[in-house]
């Protein structure tokens, strides 16, 4: 497992979108002007019916539209031409929407596009020789030669060779990555740049389904498909414009009954008004915002479903190493046995990683200065180091006679034991004892003596145990693997403040693991980076893989962290979740939004009929028209107002569900009644004050 | 006895109706009682059916349309013949077509829409045989369909919810003869009618007059009228006729009759979704809504009537009794009728159309919320579970989650049903009429104009709609056109609410059950009571308000102003 390459990324408490833009994570804002241009260009193309048709709401404002001009051509008047205006205003509104959401999205895709093109390959012949092809017209199979300063032409796997890339064109991480050939890093990407080395590539990937490919559409949103979830509200919306038609059209009638001629113009304007406009125009806005949020943080969703999948995910698969502790451990005691002293064994036991360049080595050279005032010295007189190896499990140093050795507690038991020395009774409880808590313990000899124990502690990050409690009022299991003994398992996840942990982790156990969850019924979300991970990916319900690993690994996943990053799964389920309240905030503000247009409208119908129904005007609007006209424009204002919500998401707080809908109906049912009479009013003034009506 | 004990009496009646009644549907539907197995046995062998074998929820609808088709077609060939058929001492004709037609719809429906006065209409046979029996079946089919719905939830995983004809015979056998067999004994006992004895004839030699009084199995109905939330009374003023509804207590034994399986079906739910809390929070939502309506009718009628205080007599010490029988007094009335409106019963012992304006209001919205609070035998509860499932929609969203209603995922083909199942009804009543206000023949129905004209059109497709079958007067509807138009109403109200429900319980029962975690959205608290309470005003609201404003807001807003 790759460590995180920034430590505590992913864990500041912030959501905001001050987020490091690198990557395909663009540093143009939201509302770059650039982008705003060019979504009101858009706005007008996208008028285009058969676009509209796609989404029913908005058809239906369409074509009210389409009728209002009518009556405005056959009688033209402020009022009917004011309707049209503004209801016309309303489609745009709508698809201006989108065309914001989209427009970051669109620039990114660009400069993608930019960077894959023309790049020139050299492709290896049968008989040994290399041409010179386009990078377009390499086919699966082919086998590409790449030099320092060469771009990759197309995904593949190294043959032959290893070299070092920068592949920060995907992850923006500029540090360059060694790729070689056999084993878990020999996946390489298209559109990144070899920088030392020579290295035989085999691709792997058709021409126009490369990774850049894929991400181009992505952040695009070219082949974007309705979610689940986004078409079960299109259905509730449509069902809520169906109702209103019959609710419209009877008011023909029933006016005639009463008396009174209803124009068609108000009935359009009250259809409009009353059919769900706001949340009808920003739906597919919302959407595409969420995916681009998740862009942001340089993640990338093969589609939508995986997004709201993140939403309903109820128990989290995270490793333990990189997410919940720091990837390296730290010597954090020096326990001597035998009766040796402290500072002996911190003596030796720095001795002994002077030339061990690993974070662990740095760590008991930094504890023992620390505690002890040992200074990192130099060495005089003949020396020489003996590197850590497999087989002997140890690593240590000779000088001067003396032979110091610090490795596995078994490998230097036997080292002693093979010396004929004696081992201390207490070695073994204060290993266990080390074990027990989750620790690593190392052994320290001097010859025939062993010294003592240093504890290497698992560090667990922090503020991990925070968002654990976060996740756990949402309602989130937090499920640690490792392949640690239980005993180091377990004492790792109390004090992480996991809720459950798989010890001794292989890909079998951990895809009978998401099998049982999914049994329950629960939806699983998991991190992965290696070949083997594949299935467990390709089984859970949120697989995000890591740009680092494989590419088996990363077609398996629904999501790919350019970062490889694996805390970022927890932002994943919040965004998931973000998207999901926006959705239901809007529908609900929408359909709230209804109580006041009818007091706006319905008195304004039929007051010249029944004048008692003036009482019905309770927000007191100027006139009939200034009545209809203010709801209609409302109806339109209030979708560019609520843009920014839209494409940013609800403010979201990792809390219980109960208290999430508490302040969600507060604010979106309630303030959805209330709002629209105090601005109808508003915008009735102002008309009144133009004159005009 | 006062208003207050009257209410005393109802809650604790209510109480003991939802906990035992509740727990021993439970046991009924459940097939954990036999008592009456001695008489379901041979039956099943005579309708050749195996009550082991359960049905998908096709088949079951499928057997449900038949038997009621069938049940429509048997209806009206009795009625139709009755003429040449036994048990008709008055020798009544035969019924003309369309209202045959009409009133076999009306009874198959639950509806008991009657556009007739029954006991100068209607032969013994045609009413014990065809109505009674159809009194007790419909309201059967309205249960079972609640049952399958609450299988759906309490399921998972499973192809089938139930079997339709075990359903309805255990409905009928366990449920509804046997109570309304006590209850018929108490109006009996008060009063009520009950003979095959033919017309009284009487002969007033002082005035020179002779009368026929109609009599008939009265009692034994009236048991079942309540019961089965129908509604259909044997004479025309149905509820305020002493031979109907004779005493004060006989009016409280209604009350508590019509309200008692609306009210126990939410515990049943409840328990056999395994959480007795989801089931209070349906109670409450419908409780809720059903107070406050009885609230301000029963206020509004025991205030001025606003046409007599408008004409200078402001003071009236009794309430607004126009239309009303002294021997209840004018809140009993107006409870009766408050819940009889929703309740989809539709039993009325008190005019609607002499009701103030805002008591008629009360009547006609407590119906177009859906019949929900507490709605008809079994309807009342699938049509809230229809909103419900909206409401958890929306509110599960606001969670972050893809909503849930009881573990089971809320998706697009759940939101499709519910959303067709709340909608029909409105959609119905608005088209039906728009077109009877617009044509001459819809037009010549109502007996006054303006508003209150309106209303009364209003109000008789509402009521038809939602399968209630109370009439604002001053409708003449046995005409082609409303006989017609009405039938229209009430099939699309009944069936086309019942298809989606029963395929929603096939869905919902072929899913598995999402485990709940403090992630989940909660559907058995206040804040959800108050959610869907809701979306069940905005619905209504928002679907009625400009035909609301048009009839009664325009006459109560007129004070007392006739049209």
């Amino acid at each position: 497992m790759q460590a995180a390459p920034q430590a505590d990324h992913g864990l500041s408490p912030s959501h905001s979108l001050e987020h490091k833009a690198r990557g395909v994570a663009t540093r143009r804002g939201l509302f770059d002007p650039e982008i705003l241009r060019q979504a009101a260009k858009d706005a007008f193309r996208k008028l285009n019916p058969m676009v509209q048709m796609r989404n029913p709401v908005m058809f239906v404002v369409l074509v009210g539209t389409v009728v209002t001009f009518v009556e405005a051509l056959r009688h033209p008047d402020k009022f009917t031409w004011g309707i049209t205006i503004w209801l016309a205003l309303t489609v745009l509104f709508a698809n201006f929407a989108e065309a914001v959401a989209e427009g970051r999205g669109k620039a990114q895709a660009d400069t993608l596009r930019k960077m894959r093109s023309d790049t020139d390959a050299r492709r290896l012949l049968q008989n040994g020789g290399e041409e010179r092809v386009a990078a377009a017209q390499l086919v699966k199979g082919d086998c590409v030669v790449c030099e320092a300063g060469d771009i990759i032409p197309s995904d593949g796997e190294v043959i032959q060779g290893v070299a070092s890339v920068d592949e920060s064109a995907i992850t923006g991480e500029s540090a360059p990555v060694i790729r070689e050939s056999g084993g878990d890093r020999s996946a390489v990407t298209g559109g990144t740049k070899v920088l030392s080395d020579r290295i035989v590539v085999q691709i792997t990937a058709e021409p126009g389904h490369t990774f850049m490919d894929r991400m181009i559409s992505l952040v695009e949103g070219a082949n974007r498909q309705k979610t689940p979830n986004e078409i079960a509200l299109t259905i509730l919306l449509a069902a809520l414009t169906i109702v209103f038609l019959p609710v419209v059209v009877s008011l023909e009638p029933f006016g005639r009954y009463s008396g009174s001629t209803v124009s068609v113009v108000v009935l359009v304007a009250l259809l409009v008004c009353l059919i769900p406009t706001t949340i009808g125009a920003l739906l597919s806005a919302i959407g595409i915002a969420g995916m681009d949020r998740l862009v942001q943080r340089n993640v990338l969703a093969m589609s939508g479903r995986a997004v709201e999948a993140a939403g309903d995910v109820q128990t989290l698969l995270l490793d333990k190493t990189g997410t919940i502790t720091l990837g390296n451990r730290m010597a954090s005691a020096f326990l001597p046995v035998g009766g040796h002293s402290e500072t002996e064994l911190a003596d030796a036991a720095q001795l002994a990683s002077l030339a061990d360049e690993t974070p662990e080595g740095r760590s008991i050279v930094v504890l023992a200065k620390e505690r002890f005032g040992l200074r990192e010295r130099e060495l005089s007189g003949e020396h020489s180091f003996v590197p850590f190896s497999a087989t002997t499990r140890m690593s240590g140093l000779d000088v001067g006679g003396r032979e110091i050795r610090k490795g596995a507690a078994e490998a230097v038991r036997q080292w002693v034991s093979s010396k004929t020395g004696t081992i201390p009774k207490e070695l073994d409880q204060v290993v266990e004892r080390v074990a027990r808590a989750g620790s690593t313990p190392l052994a320290v000899a001097d010859g025939k003596e062993i010294l003592g124990v240093i504890e290497l502690k698992d560090v667990v990050k922090q503020g991990i145990k925070e968002r654990f409690a976060d996740l756990r009022a949402m309602g989130i299991r937090t499920v640690m693997i490792t392949g640690d003994n239980p005993l180091t398992a377990a004492a790792i996840a109390q004090e992480a403040g996991v809720d459950d942990y798989l010890a001794e982790a292989t890909p079998e156990t951990k895809m009978e693991l998401i099998k049982a969850e999914q049994q329950d019924g629960k939806l699983v979300a998991m991190t992965g980076d290696g070949t083997n991970d594949a299935p467990a990916l390709a089984q859970a319900d949120v697989g995000v893989a890591m740009n680092t690993g494989t590419t088996a690994a990363k077609e398996a996943g629904n999501m790919v962290d350019l970062d490889s990053n694996p805390t970022k799964l927890i932002e994943v389920v919040e965004i998931g979740k973000q998207l999901l309240i926006t959705r239901g905030a809007l529908t609900t503000f929408s359909i709230a939004n209804d109580v006041a247009k009818y007091f706006a409208i319905i008195p304004a119908l039929f007051v010249a009929t029944y004048p008692q129904l003036g009482a019905l005007n309770i927000m007191r609007l100027h006139s009939p028209a200034s009545a209809v006209l203010s709801a209609v424009i409302f109806n339109a204002l209030v979708i560019i107002a609520l843009i920014p919500l839209a494409l940013r998401g609800v403010r979201f707080k990792a809390t219980s569900a109960a208290a999430i809908l508490r302040r969600n109906v507060a604010i979106y049912a309630v303030g959805g009644i209330i709002t629209p009479f105090i601005f109808i009013k508003l915008i009735d003034m102002v008309l009144t004050a133009t004159r005009l009506y | 006895m006062g208003l207050l004990w009257t209410l005393v009496v109802l809650v604790v009646a209510m109480a003991i109706s939802w906990r035992f009644l509740g727990s021993y549907l439970v046991a009924v539907y459940d097939g954990k009682t036999s008592w009456l197995g001695f008489i379901e046995r041979p039956l099943y062998r005579i309708l050749r059916v195996d009550p082991k074998v359960e049905q998908s929820w096709q088949r079951y609808g499928g057997a449900l349309i038949v038997f009621s088709g069938v049940a429509i077609l048997v209806t009206y060939g009795m009625l139709r013949l009755q003429g040449s058929l036994p048990l008709n001492p008055q020798h009544l004709p035969g019924v003309t077509p369309a209202l045959s037609f009409n009133t076999a719809v009306s009874f198959v429906t639950n509806t008991n829409w009657q556009n007739y006065a029954g006991g100068s209409t209607m032969s013994y046979l045609s009413q014990m045989g065809a109505l009674a029996v159809q009194n007790f079946v419909s309201a059967a089919v309205g249960i079972a369909v609640a049952v399958a719905l609450i299988r759906g939830f309490a399921r998972k995983g499973s192809s089938t919810i139930g079997n339709f004809w075990v359903d309805t015979t255990r409905g009928v056998l366990y449920v509804l003869i046997p109570i309304a067999f006590l209850a018929g004994l108490v109006f009996v006992a008060q009063g009520a009618l009950q003979t095959l004895g033919g017309p009284v004839h009487i002969h007033d030699a002082l005035n020179g007059m002779s009368q026929t009084i109609p009599r008939g199995p009265v009692a034994s109905q009236e048991a079942i009228k309540q019961l089965g939330t129908n509604g259909g009374g044997y004479f025309n003023a149905n509820g305020a006729d002493p031979f109907e509804n004779p005493t004060g207590l006989t009016n409280l034994l209604s009350i508590v009759l019509l309200l008692a399986i609306p009210v126990a079906l939410t515990y049943t739910f409840g328990k056999m979704v395994g959480s007795v809390r989801q089931g209070v929070a349906v109670l409450a939502a419908m409780t809720i809504i059903f107070g406050t309506w009885v609230g301000f009718t029963v206020a509004a009628e025991h205030g001025p009537n606003p046409a007599v205080a408008a004409a200078g007599l402001v003071h009236q010490p009794t309430g607004n009794m126009e239309g009303k029988e002294t021997r209840f007094g004018d809140t009993s009335s107006a409870l009766y009728n408050a819940a009889s409106t929703q309740t989809s019963t539709g039993s009325v012992d008190s005019s609607a159309d002499s009701y103030t304006p805002i008591g008629g209001f009360g009547m006609l919205s407590g119906m177009m919320l859906g019949e929900i609070s507490p709605g008809g035998v079994g309807s009342g509860l699938y049509t809230i579970l229809l909103f419900a499932i909206m409401a958890v929609f929306l509110g599960g969203l606001m969670v972050g989650r893809t909503p849930e209603y009881l573990g089971k995922k809320i998706q697009s083909k759940e939101v499709k049903l519910a959303a067709l199942g709340v909608l029909v009804m409105p959609i119905t009543v608005l088209v039906l009429t728009a077109i009877a206000v617009a044509i001459p023949a819809g037009r010549a129905g109502p007996l006054n104009k303006g508003p209150q004209g309106f209303s009364e059109i209003l109000y008789a497709f509402t009521s038809q709609a939602n399968n209630n079958g109370s009439a604002f007067a001053g409708l003449n509807a046995n005409t082609a056109f409303y006989n017609i138009t009405g039938s229209i109403a009430m099939l699309l109200g009944r069936f086309a609410i019942i298809v989606p429900v029963l395929a929603l319980a096939g869905t919902l029962g072929s899913k598995s059950l999402v485990p709940t975690s403090t992630g989940t959205f909660r559907t058995d608290t206040p804040l959800f009571v108050g959610l869907l309470i809701g979306v069940i005003l905005i619905v209504g609201g928002l679907t009625f308000f400009p035909g609301i404003a048009l009839g009664p807001i325009v006459e109560q807003l007129s004070h007392g102003k006739l049209f």
